[in-house]
């Protein structure tokens, strides 16, 4: 479903050009024909807002790094030189921290957006599994990123985190030896997390490129879950979603410049304003925000090596998600059941996020285990029945017969969405 | 739905501010001060930092240092406001340690304006041999170093008052908040009870006494009004570049605002053949 493009170059240079590597017309099938559905909500702005997080913290990062010292003797303090006598350092060093959190919060929107609306479903079984690849890349490059500073909850969460892998039975500490680079976690780690945390970030981009090629070849979902079937039910990339995810973005750097500029330290931990030691453990040992439901998960479970797999299926049944579904159905519009479940697994992350944040005692781990086991119950139970037991409304006709405000379906009872093109 | 939506990422993005390192149960909450760097358009007092730092000197620097504070930030823009020349000469009532010489000898000279505050001991092992077996803390960037605990709904409505003064709260509050340990608890001659401190026992003996310090510009000369003045002064020492972020945060606001409704209005107009 790639635009069929109608570009002509303009001028002698680009006519050449065209003729050898034909980048224009590269870009104008990508981003300027390229149909996209014309139902398309706001929910649907943020691979737009993803992309722009990606190239902004690359900026930012690499403006860091030139003033940045990967030492654990000097990590610290070249932190603050950055924040005092960098022209600007300040800036660009909350721009960096606060961007992680703003770039998970795109993420997860845009995560939930697919579960709701079925963008997982076939034929973007692959499309989605990349998203899955790009999630664990950005959480093993923001944890990374988190332990540079080397201040308390940096040197804290890097000892629990790599001491994950002491779980594996027989080689358990070979491989936790072998991450550290020693015995302890100290220069070495840090120095190997600082070079990983600047390489990660470009093969996030690399699966970017593959995330953007597969969604344009089977092109987008839309809330209704139709298939596109004329062109009818599409208008231009540019200018209708350019200018509708241009306002979406703006929108969302005005939240982005209420952390940056007014509370800027809100989404981090006091504790990490103290330079790391190994002698002093902090109270409470926790995660950045968008790790809290997994830290949840981890110690939900009593014994070690079981919470490290329960963390790690977590994610990894993510990528048997287009499988675990069922229903023939995309979107949740259609189908009511499915609809109410959606928003109980929501919600159970949230509370996940909650008592990850929360000591691991009493009625919490309790509380812990409850939602943890719905989570996976929520996937590998409810999802697969509930394509079989649900009874779906009538799903539209068409995009552009949804689009009309008040038409009647054509079609009673739910139809198998057929691919087009 | 959408408000549902809505509501969910609030609560998730603020979860990071529910939990905090001090959970000790017998620890009192601090009260909240008002600042005059609180807010969107917060500046810091002039007066109040030199302030502060006269207190920072004849007190807090027995113990404490300001490692990340150069001479010269006392008169950059947005800090305490000091002259270059009254900059200069702080720094040359420090004896800085130099060197080595072609001799290769280390040698004292005053300080300079590039000079960074020295702290008043040579190391860790120093400082506690000095005082107890105890380790005051570098106090630059103390003041977002601290916090406490707000728990919900509150930590999530802070986060729309743009309160970001956790921090100097905590430390005013322990400043202040020395008091008798209370009965059939003894404490040794070196430590002391404090109501806001983690576990109540602290190394540090309350600071301040009724005119300890002689404000010139007849300011009250008490224990409150010292806490106050030095906490602001570690609130700059740890943000010295709070004044220009709120400043252009402003101006970044009101550009991004105009460019929303462009872009909002811009957008109507093209999608008005669509629909």
């Amino acid at each position: 479903m790639s635009g069929h493009s109608t570009y002509q170059p303009q001028g002698r240079l680009m006519k050449w050009l065209e003729a050898r590597l034909p980048l224009g017309g590269l870009i104008h099938s990508s981003f300027v024909a390229y149909p996209t559905p014309r139902n398309l909500n706001y929910w649907w702005t943020f691979g737009g807002i993803l992309t722009f997080m990606l190239a902004a913290q690359i900026v930012t990062g690499v403006v860091l790094v030139m003033h940045y010292t990967p030492t654990s003797k000097d990590a610290f303090d070249s932190v603050e030189h950055i924040m005092r006598d960098v022209n600007y350092g300040w800036l660009f060093r909350y721009v960096h921290a606060n961007g992680g959190s703003m770039f998970f919060l795109a993420v997860y929107i845009h995560m939930f957006r697919g579960l709701y609306y079925g963008s997982y479903k076939e034929p973007r079984e692959v499309l989605w599994i990349l998203g899955v690849i790009i999630f664990l890349l950005m959480m093993a490059t923001a944890f990374m990123g988190y332990v540079l500073p080397w201040g308390q909850m940096s040197f804290w969460a890097a000892t629990v985190i790599t001491n994950l892998f002491s779980a594996i039975p027989i080689f358990g500490n070979a491989i936790t030896q072998w991450l550290w680079g020693g015995y302890a976690v100290d220069q070495p780690l840090l120095q190997r997390f600082f070079s990983l945390h600047y390489l990660l970030p470009f093969m996030i981009a690399g699966v970017v490129v593959l995330h953007v090629w597969a969604l344009h070849v089977v092109g987008q979902n839309n809330p209704t879950g139709v298939d596109v079937k004329s062109d009818k039910d599409t208008v231009a990339f540019t200018p209708y979603a350019t200018v509708k995810d241009g306002f979406m973005l703006v929108c969302f750097l005005i939240l982005y410049g209420w952390f940056v500029f007014y509370i800027p330290n809100y989404l981090g931990h006091s504790d990490n304003y103290i330079p790391a030691n190994p002698l002093q453990t902090p109270s409470h040992i926790v995660p950045e925000w968008y790790f809290l439901p997994f830290y949840a998960i981890l110690r939900a479970i009593p014994n070690k090596l079981g919470g490290v797999v329960a963390m790690f299926a977590s994610i990894l049944v993510l990528f048997f998600l287009p499988w675990l579904d069922t229903s023939k159905v995309r979107s949740a519009r259609y189908r009511p059941l499915f609809r109410q479940f959606f928003w109980i697994l929501v919600v159970c992350c949230i509370g996940l996020g909650y008592l990850g944040s929360q000591p691991p005692e009493g009625g919490f781990v309790l509380a812990a285990r409850i939602l943890t086991a719905y989570y996976f119950i929520h996937f590998l139970v409810i999802l697969p029945l509930l394509g079989l037991v649900e009874k779906p409304r009538a799903v539209p006709a068409s995009i552009s017969e949804s689009v009309l405000k008040g038409a009647a379906p054509a079609s009673a009872g739910h139809k198998a969405p057929d691919r087009n093109g | 739905m959408r408000k549902l939506i809505l509501a969910a990422t609030i609560v998730v993005l603020s979860l990071s501010a529910a939990p905090t390192a001090f959970a000790a149960e017998a620890t009192a909450k601090p009260t909240r001060q008002s600042w005059s760097f609180a807010g969107p358009f917060g500046l810091y007092d002039r007066a109040q930092l030199q302030r502060g730092f006269k207190v920072y000197r004849e007190v807090c620097a027995a113990c404490h240092g300001l490692k990340l504070v150069a001479f010269r930030t006392l008169a950059s823009p947005g800090g305490p406001g000091f002259t270059e020349p009254q900059a200069k000469q702080v720094a040359s009532e420090y004896r800085i340690t130099d060197g080595p010489n072609e001799r290769g000898e280390m040698f004292e000279r005053p300080g300079q304006l590039s000079d960074y505050i020295p702290s008043p001991d040579p190391n860790e092992q120093a400082a506690r041999a000095r005082l107890n077996g105890a380790l005051p803390p570098d106090l630059s960037v103390i003041a977002k170093a601290r916090s406490y605990e707000v728990g919900f709904p509150g930590f999530i409505i802070d986060a729309f008052k743009q309160y970001q003064e956790s921090g100097v709260d905590y430390v005013y509050a322990y400043l202040t908040g020395y008091e008798n340990p209370p009965a059939g608890t003894t404490l040794p001659p070196t430590q002391f009870w404090n109501k806001y401190f983690p576990g109540n026992r602290t190394a540090m003996r309350p600071p301040f006494q009724n005119d300890q310090i002689e404000y010139p510009d007849g300011t009250p000369q008490t224990p409150e009004q010292y806490s106050k003045d030095v906490t602001a002064f570690l609130m700059w020492t740890a943000e010295p570049h709070l004044e220009s972020r709120k400043r252009i945060g402003f101006q970044v606001m009101i550009f991004l605002l105009v460019f929303a409704g462009l872009m909002y209005f811009t957008k109507k107009k093209v999608w008005s053949s669509v629909h």
